[in-house]
């Protein structure tokens, strides 16, 4: 089973990172929105993984990392995504109000080939 | 009020002034202000505070939640930290005051929503960053202060604004996603995350963690790279702050040096010369890219056009010359790093702000490198002249002590010939761009200028500004003596991780006030 | 004292900073009374200085470098002292005359006090350090006097020319210095100068010598790096007079002297100083002889004297060495003095080119005199200063035989290099005196004003005193000088007139016989005038090698910041992997021992091919955005799931809801986005996209598996063991969040706050019509709001409501709290303002939501300061429990009243980003009205 989630980040990774590297702010969000997937997955696998064992303490195990599973990455995760959240909402308005101002929604606020009269 | 608690504030008061000026900010943009700059010189006060405990040489911790480390959320207070703060609030006040002067379309902060929450806002992610003893909120903090940086970078808008935006967000969005992988593995690996800790059990790891840790120390320093404006990571960095308002770009002098302080604290406390498999990690990487740096940042003021991005490189060599003055990693070149870490950070923020200033008074061509009439030339070209040699780290000024200091703390090490090629070339290459802008913007189309420019005077708070990063510069220069002194006690410090883990993991919470009624703990 | 020398200049420069430009004669009078009250100061230091004493007067400055701020004048200081002040202040006296009225004065005279502090630093600092310090000093005034004239292209490139060259110098120096001070162990000039062999026995000391020299070549134009001196002849006569006679070139020859006793006497001094002064005191005065314009001819013949000092340094023999200190003065005097005679001539005549200039003895007999003279005493003629220190040149020229080749070699080409100098100190006083008549003068020439002829008479007077009567004169300032450059009792010897007939003196007429045959010569049969005998090479590969330089440094820059972002990513992820694997790479050891792998379930499996899936589909299609915006609400599910299956409720929970928000915003952004992304050309580019995606795929996973594979020592147990009895609350993930980590989950609200308010200032005002709408239905339009989504949606507001209460009161013990209340009422209420239309909402709740923010951020802040009135830490929780009707009895930490906080910041948050994006909708464009 870790390897199995270990591939599943490494896909998530992956394709992620492919999508960051293109060329349109919309693909640029879908790719980090992707990588922060991954990354969220990353993090909280770090606590190894449990099944069926949720931190919730209801006093009838004793508390220990056998009986329930590791709290504090899921606490990170929970602020990772927040934040994510957050960066995610601001780069979509950012990439629209450039689309409006400069009528392109290349990464480089400007089509290619502009790019290339300019030059 | 117990002392402690003043370690808190410079994260504290910004957070709750930022909010308040939301508040007020609709109704009375005035007030709003006049609480932002107020609430700047208290930070001030508060880090100069801070300092002169801090001097005393022992590591003050403080345990948030009053939770133990490293359970719990741990700040802690030393030299280097007291010294960011101090160099923030005083870069602060500079850029704040700047602000609320008029560019041509009115005052900085007027031109669009929540300059002075944003700024706020700035201050406490930079603060935090500089005192927090945990990896995850540092990773939390960084985040603060990037997004209240995009926000500043976007202030007044326009489309150059959203490009760099775009480029800045981007990127750094990325590099956020790096750092989370990097604490991850850490905490996969050594089951913890406060930096004390860190440093205890990632000495004691096995030789089969070797690999694992290793790399993710390295993953670390590279998002950290992000931020120092490392080679080849910089890239972002001349559009970005050629683009923001010149109060903004001012205080981004620290942005850069947020990241140095990182690889500062991280390669001396966690990866530093004792941490067993993990042991000088970033050497001799470093070093060399850092030199890669300085060269290519040399090169950049030689090629700029626009004043602007001249300064933006002066920055990124500087940034450079810590680097490897930190990556070279003795108590020498360390210390060295921290005296030229100050000055630099000054003379960045007073070149932003003066290239500002002489771009609004020469209208069309802006901060072009091209002759156009310009009032005031003999002062501007003075202080323009004299900041831009502090940056090349040039005689006589006082940048020239952190390279001279760098340069003989270097006189015995292994790379020495490399490093003392890089700084003194790269200096040269800085000293000829430099004369050339300035006798292009100064001196060049005379005859233009003798017809009478009739710019506005700056505004008294621009000028106020200026001369406020100049007379802290001076005051440095004056004092190199106890500045270096304190820098070495620094360095010796950072390079102590001991008596850092120490204080950190000794701490002892206060007992609790009061104890909740018996038999009602669990619902 | 000695500081005072040093530093009224400088206090001087700042007096005339303040100074108005009018004031002409003012200025010209501060000016001239800082030098002569530092002479008269100087020359009360005599006494003591003749007795052999050093004065001194220092304050630390920066230990830690050696560096302190003190002056130290023995004999050889006060000499140059004495030149730079007189002289100083002579040609402050010659400029009040020269200088246009157009020309600024006061800050002329402010550069050229600063420039006067700078030198006085160099030769009176007391340790190497500051002497670089100075010596930067002394390039940059020097830069902003020759570019003094700053609308001239010429005066311009002339100034940068000379800061490179002389700026680079001083870096060496620096290097030089610095090595030094290594060998030695310190920087101050007393113990360097005691510790000579140490350092020449010292491995570094080749090295440490190299660099110093380079600094006192640069700066005192020795070949090859002679040829920025011509050029800085763009500046005003009298910066000429004073740069390229008694300061900046000397700077470089006192160097020499200064550093003799601690680098001198060896074999590679020799090889490496007498060579290149040989060659520049050739050359120099070679070149001089076909110079046209008359400060053209004086600054070669100043490159060749320079040549001639440097020279007997590198003789390296102790009367060389007083020769040379002897040669500095006189060549000073003379020097001077002829320049401000060419000053003259070009002012009154309009013109310096003795092409036109001729036959002005009649014109100006008495400044002929003068000039007539100086430049005799140039050419070394009996009986005036030039002539007896090129007797000891030649002499020490014999002398030196005891290395090879030199012995026949030295004699030869000093007599040529003396027939050179006659032969065109000859040409200018032929050719501008005498040789018939001027032509085309723009002037008709006169003599100069009174007062600006006074200098030169007291220069050339010097020169005649000195040469009549040299013993009474200098001779007690020589020997000062000379016994302080050697660092060693003085050598024998006699400054007479008169040595009886020896060779040096049969050298010295051989020299002016030659010289002046050799000039009439030239001038009868190969007329000069028509020879245009141009030096090339020096300031052609300067040029050249700037100009490349910075072209490559544009190419450089452009080409590696192309402004792509999809470039600067790549690089990104490059490093990344790199620094991932070097480790691994470097063979650094590593293991992965499989621990008790837990079987996966058939759900799980199922799960995971589905989460693959659809992430591949995402990559697959994610140009048809609004499908590829399903398909990642898909992978997202499946993370959701993934936590709920692996024991994170509340993962799963703020998942599925962040999940919704993103979509949302995304579907909402597709408005003003385009639907589709135009595919990219470059088939290699996203080939190499592929491959480093997967890199860094097969990475993380790598990452991931390792670390599973290894053991685990965690702190988590502290958590699971006193979350209950410590933190009140059975949910340790929340506990941690707003207790154990609360810290960090106010810094994540701050985060969402401040995104929010961003977002709200960037479209701030923005209307539809000013956004460029994309064409075609915008998906979030597709029959708008249909009436079940309208009933569902008016029932949806008071349950979420409802939801929200609860979830946030039993956070504390089940999934659940602030964070995850807030999103599920902010999210219906979106619902709701995309059913409804935002106008509906935001007329039934008209609240600026930014003061939710404001307010949630103030409340989680002052909860974390009111522990302080318990003395306890910044957000420190107590807590207790209250029994509620209804939901029983209630966990009511003061981490709740936080976790209030975060509940307003969350809801404020996404309201705020929601409804101002949502505004933007053409549904909603009733605004444009």
């Amino acid at each position: 089973m870790e390897l199995m989630v270990a591939i599943f980040v490494g896909v998530l990774t992956g394709t992620g990172i492919y999508l960051t590297l293109r060329a349109r702010t919309f693909d640029l969000v879908l790719g980090l929105t992707l990588l922060s997937y991954a990354v969220n997955l990353l993090i909280f696998v770090m606590g190894r993984l449990t099944v069926g064992r949720p931190p919730i303490l209801d006093g009838s195990h004793a508390s220990t990392l056998a009986n329930y599973a590791d709290p504090l990455p899921q606490a990170l995760v929970l602020t990772a995504i927040v934040i994510s959240f957050a960066m995610t909402a601001l780069l979509l308005v950012i990439a629209l109000v450039t689309r409006a101002e400069t009528g392109s929604d290349h990464v480089d606020g400007e089509e290619p080939q502009a790019r290339e009269e300019r030059r | 009020m117990n002392w402690q608690h003043w370690i808190i504030v410079p994260v504290v008061l910004p957070l709750i002034a930022g909010a308040a000026c939301l508040l007020v900010e609709r109704r009375a943009a005035g007030v709003a202000r006049a609480l932002s700059i107020g609430t700047t010189f208290v930070l001030l006060a508060v880090a100069l505070y801070l300092a002169s405990i801090a001097a005393s040489g022992t590591v003050h911790p403080y345990l948030l939640g009053n939770w133990r480390a490293p359970f719990g959320i741990a700040l802690a207070l030393d030299r280097l930290s007291a010294l960011m703060l101090v160099l923030t609030a005083v870069v602060a006040i500079a850029s704040v005051l700047y602000a609320r002067g008029g560019g041509a379309r009115g005052a900085h902060d007027a031109q669009g929503l929540h300059y002075h929450a944003l700024f706020q806002f700035q201050l406490m992610g930079l603060n935090g960053a500089f005192l927090t003893a945990d990896l995850f909120n540092l990773f939390v903090f960084f985040e603060v202060l990037l997004i209240a940086s995009y926000g500043l970078l976007l202030h007044g808008g326009g489309a150059a604004r959203l490009k760099a935006a775009i480029h800045y967000v981007g990127f750094n969005l990325a590099g956020s996603a790096l750092f989370l992988v990097a604490v991850a593995l850490l905490y996969g690996i050594t089951g913890t995350l406060n930096m004390a800790d860190l440093s205890q059990r990632v000495a004691t790891l096995g030789p089969d963690q070797a690999s694992l840790v290793r790399a993710a120390a390295l993953l670390l320093i590279v998002v950290f790279g992000v931020k120092a404006a490392l080679l080849p990571l910089y890239f972002w960095l001349p559009d970005t702050y050629r683009a923001a308002p010149a109060p903004v770009a001012a205080l981004f002098a620290i942005m850069t040096k947020v990241g140095v302080y990182c690889v500062a604290r991280v390669t001396t406390l966690i990866f530093g010369g004792d941490a067993g498999v993990a042991t000088d990690v970033a050497y001799p990487w470093l070093p060399w890219l850092a030199i890669g740096t300085l060269a290519l940042a040399a090169l950049g003021t030689l090629a700029a056009v626009r004043l602007r991005t001249l300064v933006a490189y002066l920055v990124i060599a500087s940034a450079g010359t810590l680097l490897l003055a930190i990556g070279l990693g003795s108590a020498a070149t360390l210390s060295a790093a921290l005296f030229y870490l100050v000055n630099s950070t000054l003379v960045a923020a007073a070149l932003f702000l003066l290239v500002d200033s002489i771009a609004s008074g020469r209208g069309e061509s802006d901060d072009a490198m091209t002759p156009a009439p310009l009032a005031y030339r003999a002062a501007y070209g003075t202080l323009f002249f004299l900041f831009a040699l502090e940056a090349a780290g040039l005689p006589p000024m006082g940048g020239f002590i952190g390279k001279a200091l760098l340069l003989q703390a270097s006189a015995d090490q292994p790379l020495m010939v490399a490093t003392w090629s890089a700084l003194l070339v790269s200096g040269l290459g800085m000293m000829i761009a430099v004369a050339r802008a300035g006798s292009t913007v100064f001196w060049k189309a005379a005859d233009a200028n003798r017809m009478q420019v009739a710019a506005a005077r700056p505004a008294y708070t621009e000028r106020l500004a200026i001369g406020w990063l100049t007379f802290a510069m001076l005051l440095v220069v004056l004092n190199a003596g106890p500045m270096t002194r304190y820098a070495e006690a620094t360095a010796a410090q950072l390079l102590d991780r001991r008596a850092y883990v120490g204080a950190v993991l000794g701490a002892q919470p206060v007992p609790p006030a009061w104890t909740p009624r018996e038999g009602m703990k669990k619902p | 004292m000695v500081a005072l020398i040093a530093l009224l200049p400088f206090a001087g420069a700042l007096l005339l900073a303040l100074l108005p430009n009018e004031r002409r004669r003012l200025s010209a009078w501060l000016a001239g009374v800082f030098p002569l009250t530092g002479l008269a100061l100087a020359l009360m230091g005599a006494p003591s200085i003749f007795a052999g004493e050093v004065l001194r007067w220092s304050v630390d400055w920066v230990p830690a470098l050696g560096l302190s701020f003190g002056f130290r004048m023995d004999g050889l200081a006060w000499l140059f002292a004495l030149l730079i002040l007189g002289i100083g202040a002579l040609v402050v006296l010659y400029a009040a005359y020269y200088l246009h009225h157009e020309d600024p004065p006061a800050r002329f005279f402010q550069f050229l006090l600063l420039f006067m502090g700078a030198m006085l630093g160099v030769v009176l600092a007391d340790n190497l350090v500051l002497l670089v310090v100075f010596w930067e000093a002394t390039s940059l005034s020097s830069f902003l006097l020759i570019g003094y004239w700053k609308d001239r292209k010429d005066a311009r490139e002339g100034a940068r020319m000379a800061l490179a060259i002389t700026g680079a110098g001083g870096l060496a120096l620096l290097g030089g210095v610095l090595l030094i001070g290594h060998i030695v162990g310190s920087v101050q000039l007393d113990a360097v100068l005691a510790a000579g062999a140490t350092i020449r026995a010292h491995p570094l000391y080749v090295p440490a010598l190299v660099l110093v020299l380079l600094g006192a070549f640069t700066k005192s134009a020795q070949f090859p790096f002679h040829f920025w001196l011509p050029h800085a002849m763009a500046a005003p006569t009298p910066v000429s007079a004073y740069l390229h006679s008694a300061t900046m070139v000397k700077a470089g020859v006192f160097l020499l002297a200064r550093m003799y006793p601690a680098l001198g006497g060896s074999d590679a001094w020799f090889w490496m100083v007498a060579p290149v002064g040989l060659a520049t005191l050739l050359l120099g005065a070679y070149f001089a002889i076909f110079k046209h314009d008359l400060k053209g001819l004086l600054a070669y013949s100043t490159i060749s004297h320079l040549g001639l000092i440097t020279l007997l340094f590198g003789l390296d023999s102790p009367l060389a060495v007083v020769a040379g200190v002897f040669h500095i003065l006189n060549h000073a005097t003379f020097k001077a003095s002829l320049f401000m005679a060419a000053g003259i001539i070009d002012h009154e005549t309009g013109s310096r080119d003795m092409r036109k200039l001729a036959g002005l003895w009649k014109y100006m007999p008495w400044t002929a005199v003068l000039a007539i003279i100086a430049s005799a005493a140039m050419a070394g003629v009996p009986l005036l200063n030039g002539f007896l220190s090129k007797e000891m040149f030649f002499a020490e020229a014999l002398e030196s035989n005891a290395r090879p080749v030199m012995g026949w070699l030295l004699p030869v080409a000093a007599t040529l290099a003396g027939v050179f100098s006659v032969a065109y100190s000859t040409r200018f006083i032929h050719d501008v005196f005498f040789n018939g008549e001027p032509v085309g003068l723009p002037k008709t020439p006169h003599e100069p004003p009174r007062f600006m002829r006074v200098p030169v008479e007291v220069l050339a007077l010097a020169c005649l005193l000195v040469g009549i009567a040299p013993g009474l004169t200098v001779g007690p300032i020589l020997a000062a000088g000379a016994r302080a450059a050697l660092g060693a009792p003085l050598p024998a010897y006699s400054l007479a007139v008169w040595h009886g007939l020896n060779t040096p003196l049969v050298m010295s007429f051989i020299a002016l016989a030659g010289g002046v045959a050799l000039y009439f010569g030239l001038h009868r049969f190969i007329d000069l005038h028509r020879v245009v005998q141009v030096p090339r090479g020096g300031r052609e590969a300067f040029m050249f090698l700037l100009a490349r330089t910075v072209k490559s440094a544009r190419d450089l820059t452009l080409g590696l910041q192309n402004g792509s972002l999809q470039r600067y990513l790549l690089l990104l992820v490059a490093m990344a992997l790199t620094a991932g694997l070097l480790p691994f790479l470097l063979g650094a050891a590593f293991s992965a021992t499989p621990g008790p792998s837990t079987a996966p379930s058939t759900a799980f499996i199922l799960l995971w091919l589905l989460g693959i899936a659809a992430a591949f589909a995402t990559l697959v299609e994610f140009r048809r955005r609004l499908l590829a915006l399903t398909v990642l609400g898909a992978v997202g599910l499946v993370v959701a799931l993934v936590f709920v299956y692996l024991s994170a409720p509340d993962l799963a929970l703020t998942q599925l809801l962040v999940e919704m928000a993103t979509v949302i915003l995304m579907m909402l952004a597709l408005n003003w986005l385009p639907q589709e992304s135009l595919p990219e050309r470059s088939v290699a580019r996203r080939a190499l996209h592929a491959i480093v995606a997967c890199a860094a795929g097969l990475g993380a996973m790598a990452a991931v598996w390792l670390v599973l594979t290894q053991p685990f020592d965690s702190i988590s147990p502290y958590f699971l063991q006193t979350a209950v009895p410590l933190g009140g609350g059975a949910n340790a993930v929340n506990v941690i969040i707003v207790d154990y980590r609360a810290f960090d989950t106010l810094g994540e609200i701050t985060v969402l706050g401040i995104a929010a308010l961003i977002i709200a200032a960037l479209l701030h005002g923005r209307r539809p019509p000013e956004m460029q709408r994309v064409p075609g239905p915008a998906p979030t339009e597709r029959n708008a709001h249909p009436l079940m989504l309208k009933l569902v949606t008016r029932l949806l507001l008071p349950l979420a409501v409802l939801v929200a209460l609860h979830l946030f009161l039993r956070g504390h013990n089940l999934p659940g709290g602030g964070f995850i209340a807030g999103l599920v009422l902010a999210i219906a209420m979106v619902l709701l303002s995309i059913a409804q239309g935002e106008q509906w909402v935001s007329e039934r709740l008209r609240s600026d939501f930014r003061h939710w923010i404001a307010a949630g951020l103030l409340i989680a802040a002052l909860t974390g300061v009111a522990s302080w009135i318990l003395g306890h830490p910044f957000l420190t929780s107590t807590y207790d429990y209250p029994v509620l009707p209804l939901v029983g009895a209630v966990p009511l930490a003061s981490a709740s009243l936080f976790d209030l906080g975060v509940f307003l910041t969350v809801v404020g948050g996404t309201m705020v980003m929601l409804t101002a994006i949502g505004r933007l909708r053409p549904a909603a464009g009733k605004g444009e009205a």
